[in-house]
């Protein structure tokens, strides 16, 4: 990236604007919001070479509150419109907001393919498991039977889990943090910043109007410990107040089971090492089934492959070596001609 | 074409010269007519023939063997005159099969060549295309001058000796038929021999096969004694200068890098597969050391979004489509329209509704064009006339596009993307110089400030030191850019988008005559791809001393700001479209002019004597 400037010359009030913020007193968002604020500055990107693209819906109002370049999209078009950022001007810092109906119900289409191409931008991704903007309507990750204004006899459909899908199309990055947790959030959020191809993030975001308290039974301060499974590369998948549980590997049934250190003679050697590299490995963490396992958060899945972006330019180049720059007056008479 | 003046050469003595001649090629869609006819056609503009070139094919690649609706076509009209249409009736029918000639013989002039492969003429094949009895023993081709000749026979003994399959040796029997075509219109032999060889470099038994093919056709011509004649077009005299031949599609694909190359901005297509737009993106996926980049998108909502997201990053974003991609890619052009990018959109017209008639043309996508946004939406539509005027049109899209901020609708149609003319090529000192300038002041700066006289908002973009700003979808301040909902804010805003539309009537060239008085009885005013038939029905009638003048749109929204003094010269307006009276329905409302209309919805483009005889009806009544 050119023109990179030192890291900590800008500050968290930097990349505020003067403008209101018209989230939900008790949103989520406020918390995810600071914790962005408070990252941008670390990366060392200038805030004119940054642009934050979304789509529709609360988290989608997220650029306006950036001061960096922005642009506040149609209904699940975000990853669409940022390819072309992308694509037009390379050296761009380029961030979506979007949200679990924007990203994953009209705009699925569009997330998957970004994902697979893996073009250069980072997708942070709020889970709240509702439709906040339209006041409330059950969305593709609420759970099954969710009352609504929609459902009142309860939703039939069965939910998506976020992570495991971008793991289903190959995505080269694939996190999850929790907005209040905001130390695990800036973590994750520096690893996405880092990552060369499409960072995608999930963060469980409380919606405290129409679904509050959706993620209370693993993130509240109470149960935290013992219903979250925060993965570090290369570390034992351990969990629990005590530390002292783990996952383990059924190769019969190739899946996996909770163990306790010291019980049925398990040790510290049954429990799972974090390979990050290993996208079967992040599929099985983002399909453990809740509360029987906890709930797996961090950098779940890492991996290096050519960007979409970089392809084309590399592609630009070799015609450029092979053909030359293009002759305009060369290209309009190609082919027969005749003259008279 | 332009008349000018030529010297012609003398004829030779052996043939008999003819102004011009339509010739129809009609066989299974994997016959190969279409190659037959695009080397047909460079043959005659070789030959300094004026020509017109009209492919109608089926939508499906290779329906079975022997159908109906399996045929495909290719038609030609070449002359020693100015040539405005593929022609109306063919004087020359190539049928390679039984159901080639059920779909076409209606078409064939009284007592026109009919050239038959009569190999193919079996008792399956004839049941297929839905004959009792064979054609060529009932006697009802008697009207006609028939050449019935086994060309399968002759082909796979032409090709025996190369040991191709028999499937393949039966695939040569397109250049056999050329070969004679080329023999009957003494075009020389060399150009499509070099193409072949070309064309098949990789495998040398194809090219020994279709050269022999060929030739064979060509003495078979020679040596069977059976036609009276042979023809000779001379040279049409044409302006001076150096000439190609060029497709709609193509004329758009080039014309789009032009204006890349004009406006010194990088273009970005983004496009998803769709009929008949698909070779947009094909041929400018070709010229990536141009600065060109094209996406194929996951669908026609992305194509859009990827397009007006290069746009918002200086780039010259562009996306190509048909009529049900169009119809997906509205809510992207709102947003285009609301946050003033520009953005060039290229409607290639099919038949419709849903998906209609993939590869037939029509012009019904005028009102979706003009009207078809949620809100107030206006943008700017503009139509290319004739295959080369695509090149120019999209110049000039791209040209309003970032002059005025805003999406720019170029509509073409199936006609035009798939015909194909002799195009004078431009001289690039010669081409519009566009001129874009990206703000890079920060002092007083807001997104939506605006240009006094154009209305255009400035164009900042991501990149520029000091400003940082947002856009969006939601209602603008007029005079911050931030987010207002305030009532008189949104009507000064919506006022201002409409009036930045409408003011591009200033900046753009008054409507002319293009045959005819400036005032008289019957004006026909056309758009589209319907230029070249309305102006030789025109001419005719004009001939028979008609009072009728044609006047041509290609400037659709804004109207060209002298149209309403241009119709109140006349009595009478007609308006022929390919639609049930789209641009009627507007001229009507917009100018109170009480303009008949003449529909033709059957995607198939107007015969100059439908026009004739409806120009007639008017004034002779």
């Amino acid at each position: 990236m050119a023109n990179v400037i030192e890291p900590g010359r800008l500050t968290k009030k930097d990349f505020e604007t003067d403008q209101d913020l018209r989230w939900c007193p008790g949103c989520g968002d406020y918390a995810i919001l600071a914790t962005v604020q408070r990252v941008m500055p670390e990366l060392g990107v200038p805030r004119e070479k940054m642009v934050w693209v979304s789509g529709i819906g609360c988290s989608s109002r997220f650029p306006y509150y950036m001061n960096t370049y922005g642009f506040h999209t149609i209904h699940g078009r975000a990853p669409a419109v940022a390819l072309g950022v992308k694509i037009a001007n390379p050296e761009l810092s380029v961030w979506i907001a979007t949200g679990d109906g924007d990203g994953l119900s009209i705009g699925g289409n569009h997330l998957m393919h970004c994902l697979r191409r893996n073009l250069d931008v980072k997708i942070l991704l709020f889970n709240n498991r509702i439709y906040g903007l339209t006041k409330g309507q059950y969305s593709p990750t609420s759970e099954v039977g969710k009352i609504t204004k929609s459902t009142p006899s309860g939703s039939a459909d069965h939910p998506m889990d976020p992570s495991s899908f971008a793991l289903g199309t190959n995505a080269s990055f694939v996190a999850r943090s929790i907005d209040t947790e905001a130390a695990h959030l800036s973590d994750v959020i520096r690893r996405a910043a880092t990552h060369v191809g499409t960072a995608f993030v999930e963060i469980y975001q409380n919606c405290n109007v129409f679904n509050d308290g959706a993620f209370d039974a693993f993130t509240e301060k109470t149960v935290r410990a013992e219903r979250q499974v925060k993965v570090e590369h290369g570390k034992p998948l351990l969990f629990g107040a005590a530390n002292d549980k783990g996952l383990r590997l059924n190769p019969r049934t190739l899946s996996l089971e909770v163990l306790k250190l010291g019980e049925n003679g398990a040790t510290l050697d049954d429990v799972l090492v974090h390979d990050e590299t290993n996208p079967t490995f992040a599929q099985l963490l983002t399909r453990m089934p809740f509360p029987e396992f906890p709930v797996a958060v961090g950098v779940l899945h890492a991996t290096r492959r050519p960007t979409y972006d970089g392809t084309l330019r590399a592609q630009q180049k070799a015609a450029r070596d092979k053909f030359g720059t293009g002759d305009l007056q060369k290209l309009l008479r190609g082919g027969s001609t005749w003259t008279i | 074409m332009t008349i000018a003046i030529e010297s012609r050469p003398p004829p030779s003595p052996s043939r008999e010269v003819i102004r011009g001649a339509v010739v129809r090629f009609a066989g299974d869609s994997g016959d190969g007519m279409q190659v037959t006819g695009d080397q047909f056609t460079a043959a005659a503009a070789l030959a300094r023939n004026d020509l017109a070139t009209f492919p109608d094919f089926p939508a499906e690649i290779r329906a079975p063997a022997g159908t109906t609706y399996g045929v495909s076509g290719f038609q030609v009209h070449f002359s020693s005159q100015d040539v405005f249409t593929p022609g109306d009736a063919p004087d020359v029918l190539v049928a390679m099969n039984p159901a080639a000639l059920k779909t076409n013989l209606r078409d064939l002039k009284k007592g026109g060549v009919l050239i038959l492969n009569s190999g193919t003429f079996s008792a399956a094949n004839l049941k297929k295309a839905g004959y009792e009895v064979s054609p060529l023993e009932d006697n009802s081709l008697e009207g006609y001058s028939l050449l019935s000749v086994d060309i399968t026979k002759l082909t796979l003994a032409a090709v025996k000796e190369t040991g191709l399959s028999n499937k393949e040796a039966h695939r040569c029997k397109n250049f056999w038929t050329l070969g004679l075509m080329f023999w009957i219109y003494g075009r020389p032999l060399e150009p499509t021999l070099k193409w072949i060889e070309s064309k098949f470099s990789k495998r040398a038994e194809l090219v020994a096969a279709n050269i022999a093919a060929l030739k064979a056709g060509h003495a078979y011509g020679e040596t069977a004694e059976i036609f009276q004649h042979r023809y000779e077009v001379p040279a049409a005299p044409v302006e001076k200068g150096e000439y190609r031949n060029i497709g709609g599609n193509t004329a758009t694909a080039l014309g789009l890098i032009a204006a890349s190359q004009l406006a010194g901005i990088p273009l970005v297509l983004g496009a998803y597969p769709i009929t008949p737009a698909s070779d947009i993106l094909h041929e400018l996926s070709k010229y990536k050391q141009f600065g060109v980049t094209t996406i194929q998108a996951e669908d026609e909502i992305a194509a859009v979004c990827a397009a007006l997201g290069a746009s918002y990053a200086g780039n010259l974003g562009v996306t190509s489509t048909s009529g049900p991609g169009m119809a997906l890619k509205m809510e992207g052009i709102g947003l285009a329209l609301s946050v003033e990018l520009p953005l060039v959109i290229i409607d290639i017209q099919r038949g419709g509704p849903s998906t209609g008639l993939p590869t037939k043309t029509e012009q019904a996508d005028l009102l979706q064009a003009v009207y078809g946004r949620n809100s107030e939406g206006p943008v700017c539509v503009i139509a290319a006339s004739t295959p080369g005027n695509c090149f120019n049109m999209a110049i000039e899209a791209v040209r309003l596009a970032t002059k005025y901020m805003t999406p720019v609708i170029l509509l073409t149609d199936g006609y035009l993307a798939n015909g194909a003319e002799p195009w004078r090529i431009p001289s690039v000192e010669n081409l519009p110089k566009l001129d874009v300038t990206f703000r890079q002041d920060p002092a007083g700066f807001h997104p939506f400030l605006r240009n006094p006289e154009t209305l255009a908002r400035n164009w900042a973009i991501p990149g520029t030191p000091e400003l940082m700003h947002r856009v969006g979808g939601l209602e603008k301040d007029f005079d911050s850019g931030h987010i207002s909902y305030a009532p008189d804010n949104h009507e000064r805003m919506g006022k201002t988008r409409a009036a930045k539309i409408a003011g591009i009537a200033n900046d753009i060239p008054d409507l002319e005559i293009e045959v005819g008085d400036p005032t008289g009885k019957l004006l026909v005013l056309g758009w589209g791809s319907t230029y070249g038939a309305i102006r030789e029905a025109v001419q005719r009638c004009r001939d028979r001393g008609l009072n009728v003048s044609h006047a041509h749109l290609r400037y659709l929204n804004p109207f060209p700001k002298n149209l309403a003094a241009l119709l109140a010269r006349f009595e009478r307006v007609l308006i022929p479209e390919l639609n049930f009276g789209q641009l009627s329905k507007m001229i009507r409302s917009t100018y109170l002019v009480p303009a008949e209309s003449l529909s033709k919805v059957q995607g198939q483009p107007f015969l100059i004597a439908e026009l004739e005889d409806k120009i007639r009806q008017l004034l002779e009544s």
